[in-house]
Formats: C-alpha cells, sequence, structure tokens
C-alpha cells in the first residue's frame, strides 16, 4: 500500500516535472509554431538567476517565484525583438537562430560563471514519510505548483483578451492580422511569457537539479518530445503528452532504472508520431502545421 | 461522346471538413478519351473532388476507381503510378531545378535514361520551351511555370490527365496555347480540367459537369448548360 | 547557379585535389598534425554526410551524431570482440544504417513534418548521450567491451585487414581515412547525379510535386537518409580511431552544433563546403580552446547567428552566387543598353529575381 502510495506520487512527479519544463516550449510552439531551441538554456537562465539572487542575500522563495520569471522573461522579449522577430516564416531558419542562441548563452554564462557551479541550493520543505517510504516535501510542492501553473494558463487563454486575441492569432494569424490586432505585438508577448515560464521553471528545478551552464541539453530532449508529442494546441498538448509519456517514463524507470525510461520515452514518442504526425492534439485542428 | 469503357468512377464519393459536406455523395463516370470540364462556383467542391481523385485527399466516405482499381485511401504517387498525369492548382514546379530538369525527372519516372533524353527534348519542343531550357523555373514568369508543369504531365505520356486550372494567371496568348495543348493531348488521353474561365472551357470542352454545394448538379454540354436556367443563378448567385 | 543537380566533373577536380594533399601531407606537415588530421578527417565524413542528406536530400537531420556516434562505438566494441578492425568497421556501419532505416521509417512514412523531424533526430541523439554516460561500471559491457560510462572506451587502432597484428602507423591510418574521405566525396558526388539522387533532390524542391509524378517521396527520403547514414558511421568510426577512444561526447549537443554550424557555414547544396569548413572551424575551435578569453560556444553561437541572418546560402554557394550575379549583373546592362537603344523612355522592371 505504502509502495503504491509512494510509486503513485513518483509517476505524478514525473508528470509534472515533464509538463513544467515543457509548458513554455509548448506555448511559443503553439502561438508561433517556432520551435526554440534555446529553450534549455532559457530553464539555464532562470536557474543561474536563482542561485546568483540567493547567494546574494535574497530570499529563496522570492528568487524563485518572482525574480526568476521575471529576468527570463525580459530576456526573452529582447532576444525575440533582436533576432527572432526578423525570421517570422521562416521556420528552419528560427530553428538555426535559436540554436545559435542557446549556444551564444551557453558561452557567455561559461564565461561569467565559469563552467562548473560551487554553489548548490537543497531543496528546502525537507522529507515527508509515507510509511516506510519517504518523499520529498519539495517534489510534492512542485506537483501543486505545475497543477496551479497549468490552470493559470488555461484561465489566461479562455478568460482574458490577451487570450482571446492569442488564440486568434493561433488559429489563424492572418485572420487576426486582418481584424487589425498586431501580430507583431502579440509574438513579443508570447515568446516573452513563454521564456518567463521556461525562466520560472528553470528556477524551481535549480535546487532539485543544481545549476551548469550545459543544464539545459538535460531538459530539451524530454521538453522537446513532450511538446511535439502533445501538438499544437498549448494545454492539452503538454498534458496529455506529459501524463502519456510522463506514466511510461515513471514505470519504466520503476522497473528497470533511469536509464531505460528516457529511451522509453523516446520510443513511445516516435511510435506515436508515426501514426499521429502532428501530435496528440494535431487532428484538433484542420492545419496544424 | 465517344464511346469505350469507362476509365475514372466515383460511388458516393464524399469528403467532409467537420460539419461541412465539401463533396457530397458523387457518383461520377469518366469514359475513354473523353475530355470533362468540371465548372461550378467558389466552394462547390470541385477541388475537392480533384484532390480525392489524386489521392492528396482521403475521401470521408465513397469510392475512386480508375481502371477497375481502387485508389481511395491510396498515395498521391500510386495513382500518379497507374500512369495518371496530374497538373494542381498553383504551379507545382521544382523552383530550384531547370526547366529540362523538371520535365526529365518526369519522364524518367517511367522510361530508361536514353529514352528520357529524347523524350525530354522532344517535350521541350513541342511545347517551345527551348528559349527556358537551362533556366531556373523559380525564375520564369507564372504563365511559363505552368507550362513547365504542362510538359512534366505530357512528357510521361500518361493515358489519364487530371488538370486543376491549367489557364489560371494566363495571358490571352498564352491560354490560346493551352486550349490547344489540351486539345491534342486529349488525342492520346482521357482528361479531367478542373476550370473557371468560361471562355477557355467552351473552346476545349465536350461535355461538362457542373458542380453545386459538393454535388453535381447538372451534366451537358456547354451550350446546353449555359442555357440551363438553373446553373445560370447558380453561377449568378455567386459572381455577384 | 545553373545544374543544381551539382557537377560531376568539379567533384572528381576536387578529389584530384584532395589527393594530391594527401601524397604531399606527410612530408609538409609535422608528425602530430598527421595524427590530428586523422580525427578531423572523421568529422569531415560526418559533415559530409550531412551535406549529403540536408543539402541535397532537404532531410533536417539535427541529429547526425546519432548515427555518427552509434557508428564509433559500434566499431570500437566490434573491433574489441573480433579483434580486428576490418569486420568491425563493416558492422559499424551496418549497425548505424540499420538505426537509420528504423528511425527513418517511423519519421518519414508517418509524414511528420522537417522540423518535428529535426528535434526527433536531435532527441534521439541526446538521449543517446545521456543513456551511454549512465553506463559507467563492469556490469555495462557488450561481449569483452566495456562500455566505460563518461570516460568512453578504447577504440582499436586500425589493422591490415586478415592480419590483425599487423597494426597500421599513424601516417598510414591518415593515408587510409583520407582515401576513405575522398571515395565518400565522389561516392556522393555520383549519387546525387543519378535518378535517385536527382529524384531525391526534387522532393527537396516539391515533395509534393515528386509524389504527383509517381515517385514514393517516403521510400527515397529513407534510402538517403540511410546512406546518409551509413556515411556518418563512417565518420565516427575514423574519428575514434583518430582519438584511440569514443567517449559520450560523439552524441553530444556541443557536437550537433557542430554538425549544423559546418553545413551552414560551408552551404547547402554544395558536398565540398561542409567538408572543408569541418577543417576550417576544427583549426578555429582548437586554437580559441587553448586561450581563456572568449569562450567556443559563445563564438560559435554567434557565427550560427550570423550566417542564418547575413549570409543563409552559406559560403561556397555564396561564392557561386556572387559570380552568376556579376556575369547575370553583365548580362543585364547589356541587355538594359539594348532596350534603351530601342525604346528610349524604357526601364527594366521584370527582370529576374533569384529565388532561394
Amino acid at each position: 500500500m505504502d509502495l503504491t502510495l509512494s510509486l503513485i506520487l513518483q509517476i505524478f512527479y514525473v508528470i509534472a516535472n515533464l509538463a513544467l519544463i515543457s509548458l513554455g516550449l509548448a506555448i511559443i510552439f503553439g502561438m508561433m509554431r517556432v520551435i526554440n531551441l534555446a529553450h534549455g538554456e532559457f530553464l539555464m537562465l532562470g536557474g543561474y538567476t536563482v542561485v546568483v539572487a540567493t547567494n546574494n542575500g535574497v530570499n529563496l522563495w522570492f528568487a524563485m517565484l518572482v525574480l526568476a520569471p521575471v529576468v527570463v522573461g525580459a530576456i526573452g522579449v529582447v532576444v525575440e525583438r533582436l533576432l527572432i522577430r526578423w525570421l517570422y516564416g521562416r521556420m528552419i531558419d528560427t530553428l538555426l537562430a535559436t540554436w545559435g542562441l542557446s549556444l551564444f548563452f551557453i558561452g557567455i554564462i561559461t564565461t561569467i560563471f565559469g563552467a562548473s557551479t560551487s554553489t548548490t541550493i537543497s531543496p528546502p520543505l525537507g522529507v515527508v514519510s509515507i510509511g516506510e517510504y519517504t518523499s520529498s516535501g519539495y517534489e510534492m510542492l512542485l506537483i501543486g505548483i505545475t497543477a496551479g501553473l497549468l490552470v493559470a494558463v488555461y484561465l489566461v487563454l479562455k478568460y482574458t483578451a490577451l487570450g482571446l486575441v492569442a488564440r486568434g492569432t493561433m488559429q489563424n494569424p492572418d485572420m487576426a492580422a486582418a481584424l487589425g490586432v498586431s501580430t507583431s505585438r502579440i509574438y513579443m508577448i508570447t515568446f516573452g511569457l513563454g521564456a518567463a515560464i521556461s525562466g520560472f521553471a528553470g528556477g524551481l528545478l535549480a535546487p532539485v537539479t543544481g545549476v551548469l551552464p550545459t543544464i539545459g541539453a538535460i531538459y530539451i530532449a524530454k521538453a522537446f518530445i513532450t511538446v511535439i508529442s502533445g501538438g499544437a494546441s498549448i494545454l492539452a498538448g503538454t498534458a496529455s503528452a506529459s501524463i502519456l509519456l510522463g506514466g511510461i517514463n515513471g514505470v519504466v524507470t520503476f522497473l528497470t532504472g533511469p536509464t531505460l525510461g528516457e529511451v522509453a520515452l523516446l520510443a513511445a514518442a516516435i511510435i506515436l508520431l508515426r501514426f499521429m504526425p502532428t501530435g496528440i492534439t494535431g487532428r484538433l485542428f484542420r492545419k496544424s502545421q | 461522346m465517344r464511346r469505350g469503357e469507362v476509365v475514372l468512377e466515383t460511388r458516393s464519393l464524399s469528403m467532409h471538413f467537420g460539419g461541412v459536406r465539401a463533396v457530397d455523395r458523387v457518383d461520377f463516370q469518366l469514359w475513354e478519351n473523353e475530355l470533362r470540364c468540371l465548372i461550378g462556383p467558389n466552394g462547390a467542391g470541385k477541388s475537392t473532388f480533384f484532390k480525392c481523385l489524386t489521392g492528396q485527399l482521403v475521401p470521408t466516405i465513397g469510392d475512386v476507381v480508375i481502371r477497375d482499381i481502387h485508389v481511395a485511401g491510396r498515395e498521391p504517387h500510386e495513382v500518379a503510378g497507374l500512369g495518371v498525369g496530374i497538373k494542381t492548382q498553383v504551379p507545382n514546379v521544382f523552383d530550384g531545378l531547370t526547366t529540362r530538369e523538371n520535365i526529365w525527372l518526369s519522364c524518367r519516372r517511367w522510361h530508361g535514361a536514353r529514352r528520357t533524353d529524347a523524350l525530354t527534348s522532344e517535350t521541350i519542343e513541342r511545347l517551345q520551351l527551348g528559349e527556358f531550357r537551362s533556366r531556373q523555373v523559380g525564375s520564369l514568369s507564372h504563365g511559363q511555370r505552368q507550362w513547365v508543369e504542362l510538359g512534366m504531365v505530357v512528357a510521361a505520356q500518361p493515358w489519364l490527365v487530371l488538370l486543376d486550372e491549367p489557364a489560371a494567371g494566363m495571358t490571352h496568348e498564352e491560354t490560346d496555347r493551352t486550349a490547344e495543348l489540351i486539345r491534342e493531348i486529349n488525342e492520346d488521353a482521357a482528361m479531367i480540367v478542373v476550370e473557371h474561365d468560361m471562355n477557355f472551357i467552351r473552346r476545349i470542352s465536350k461535355k461538362v459537369t457542373l458542380f453545386h454545394e459538393g454535388r453535381i448538379l447538372m451534366e451537358g454540354t456547354m451550350d446546353a448548360i449555359s442555357k440551363d436556367r438553373r446553373a445560370r443563378d447558380v453561377y449568378l448567385g455567386h459572381r455577384a | 547557379m545553373n545544374g543544381m543537380f551539382g557537377q560531376f566533373r568539379g567533384t572528381l577536380f576536387a578529389a584530384l585535389l584532395a589527393l594530391i594533399f594527401t601524397i604531399a601531407a606527410p612530408s609538409i606537415l609535422e608528425f602530430f598534425t598527421i595524427i590530428t588530421l586523422t580525427q578531423v578527417i572523421g568529422l569531415s565524413i560526418l559533415a559530409l554526410s550531412l551535406a549529403l542528406i540536408w543539402g541535397y536530400g532537404g532531410i533536417l537531420c539535427f541529429g547526425q551524431t546519432a548515427f555518427f556516434g552509434l557508428g564509433a562505438y559500434s566499431y570500437a566494441i566490434a573491433a574489441v570482440n573480433i579483434g580486428g578492425s576490418t569486420g568491425a568497421m563493416f558492422i559499424a556501419v551496418a549497425v548505424a544504417a540499420a538505426f537509420a532505416a528504423v528511425l527513418g521509417y517511423f519519421a518519414f512514412y508517418g509524414k511528420i513534418s522537417d522540423v518535428y523531424l529535426a528535434v526527433i533526430t536531435l532527441t534521439v541523439s541526446l538521449i543517446m548521450y545521456s543513456l551511454i554516460r549512465r553506463t559507467s561500471g563492469p556490469e555495462y559491457k557488450i561481449g569483452d567491451a566495456l562500455l566505460g560510462g563518461f570516460n568512453g572506451t578504447g577504440a582499436p587502432p586500425l589493422n591490415v585487414p586478415g592480419n590483425a597484428g599487423a597494426v597500421l602507423f599513424p601516417e598510414h591510418t591518415f593515408y587510409v581515412a583520407m582515401v576513405a574521405l575522398i571515395l565518400l566525396y565522389v561516392f556522393c558526388g555520383w549519387l546525387v547525379n543519378t535518378h535517385f539522387g536527382r529524384v531525391c533532390v526534387s522532393i527537396r524542391e516539391n515533395e509534393i510535386r515528386a509524389e504527383l509524378l509517381g515517385y514514393d517521396t517516403r521510400a527515397y527520403k529513407l534510402g538517403i537518409f540511410t546512406v546518409g547514414a551509413a556515411v556518418a558511421a563512417i565518420g565516427g568510426i575514423f574519428f575514434c580511431i583518430g582519438v584511440t577512444r569514443v567517449t559520450p561526447d560523439v552524441f553530444s549537443l556541443g557536437q550537433a552544433s557542430l554538425t549544423i554550424i559546418w553545413v551552414i557555414v560551408g552551404g547547402r547544396g554544395t558536398l565540398a563546403g561542409p567538408v572543408l569548413a569541418a577543417f576550417g572551424l576544427y583549426y578555429l575551435t582548437a586554437s580559441l580552446g587553448t586561450q581563456q578569453v572568449v569562450n567556443t560556444s559563445l563564438v560559435l553561437g554567434i557565427i550560427l547567428i550570423a550566417f542564418v541572418l547575413l549570409a543563409p546560402r552559406g559560403v561556397v554557394p555564396g561564392i557561386e552566387k556572387l559570380a552568376t550575379a556579376r556575369r547575370a549583373g553583365r548580362r543585364n546592362r547589356a541587355k538594359e543598353r539594348r532596350m534603351r537603344l530601342r525604346k528610349p523612355r524604357g526601364g527594366i522592371s521584370e527582370d529576374r529575381h533569384e529565388t532561394g
């Protein structure tokens, strides 16, 4: 019984973790059809923001919940204005440019902070015990925060003017432009928002994973798979793909260890795309590509 | 209409997009050596119907039979592989390749290297494309690119030809030449031509099928259709 | 630019130059440089493989390193187990090609978009990276070969076929690697001019059109993808022989980035460009690596962004384009003069625009 509960909790955490690291990427992809290859570095920058801030005496919670998203969101807006907006409609060039950006960020951070960081933050909240098994209180908090984040994004998309316009732009950019909505502005806000959520995720994960200039590479494989498998719909896609792939990853990891867990996740995604080439939610759109 | 066998047939072919029935239970027959024009106002479903024939769309219900072979749901290359020449609505060519290379690729699908070279030259001559032989197709005008695509269709020596708006965006002179070419192609092949331009259709057609709201409204000669009250209503209603 | 099918004669000429270089190299270069060059040749074969499938096949494979690394690891493992290099090379190529065929089947027959393919292939390489890094410890071994996790595993040197005891000297290994590069280069140059290669190029230009001509584009893409993987695997073999080890870094994001950068810098639609770019950038990064001021990633990132924004065609096609543009410019000016003579107020408005 305790084992089952502990296992379920573990699988929940894997799912939440996938959703958390993918959501920022999914927002940018869903709205702009841009795969941001610098996504891992946005997460990394969020982590560094938290580490640097706490080292300078800033409260950990403030650094994670406020500073990381604000700083990385601002970086996202700058990136969009200086780089991405020149490449709209050129999907492959956008991919390549964001890849260049990824290397650029790794280079900058390595130059400033060195190739490894000595300081790590230990996860707050200690340990929760379930019978004879223990679970990290922080991991449980992350599950909660991820759920809250998904709900918040849903509410923004559904009930705010920004969300309405964004959904319109997502369905048909030309139509939105014809209605007088400035797609350029929407794209800027979207990219900034996606970056902010990535920064937020990176900040939250920094106590669990530590920070390194190249840590983005650890996240991106899973985040890419999740977003591509989910398809164009931001929330439904991220949630369904996280549950499916996170579930598979969690179970296989439990049975055979973490090595094969990721492989199973990848294999499941590749097989899935053979039959649903535009992802799980791709079919809901007449043309998602 | 010449006698012979049916070479292409659809059986209650339907294509639904969500709640929209773009093509609705269409039964259609094309006979050997026939030249049939599909007409209809915008949104009548003729382009969707066309794409179901070429394998670009998988019909929701119904079947397409080409010479006793069921092709609904097959890939476009399988349809083309039956010896069907297809030209889509927008000029669909290899922009980065030269005129000669474009036509060569079409021939080579069916013939060996030597025969292909001869056929390619022959086609270029026949369509008077010699001037653009070594030009990249992307740098040609719209009408010229349409011609290159027609050249690709002709070069494969198909026995059945499906053309979607072959004269779209062409100058008068080019349209004349296209009409002439279509009559020439029709000497060896059965044809379906989707077209908007009534004058163009008058010059090439024997029998016309009028689409309206996803269904066949009527079939007959162009003269008969243009005199028909219902056909005029359909057109004027949408044209106005 | 004329003849997108590439000119085979030019390929043979470039191959001849490379051959002359091969013969001359040991007498003009230092011994240490020759040893390093074997690694770089391995990398340049990787560049060649991506030049083939991306530049000609239009397949956006961001994880070509997966096949490169798979080739390297398969070679090392097979060579340790067999106790000789010749058979191991064939096994390595077969393993990488078979893996690519399976992966490509799912991708191409599922008709996923090129952006998805790019991301999936990259992901494959990254997951292999993290997978193989976790294999430290004595329990992870294939036959007699320890995988070695983070530290990698030793790659046996080349030997004379049929005589495992007769290990080649570094100069000879260099010759073999260079001849392999030249042969593969000529092979790729030949391939893109065959019927198969031309169909692949046409698919890059317009997949729907190729399909409507009756070509099964999925099969062609799978074919060139698999060939590309086999070529990349050969690159991996020579790379690990040059380094004498194979580590998980062959699968890393950094290596994947470099591969893309070679092709971007060298140019898509040329085979020689990416190969030369691999050599050039290797020496750039090697010299950057020895100093501490500027970080290599930083420089590579800036190079990549700059090329995408300013010179998306890359260096070699850029030079070609410049040459044709100058020729066309001369032609146009001559034409303009003629037009003016005929029509006093005439200007030229509609002359050709180069399309990318």
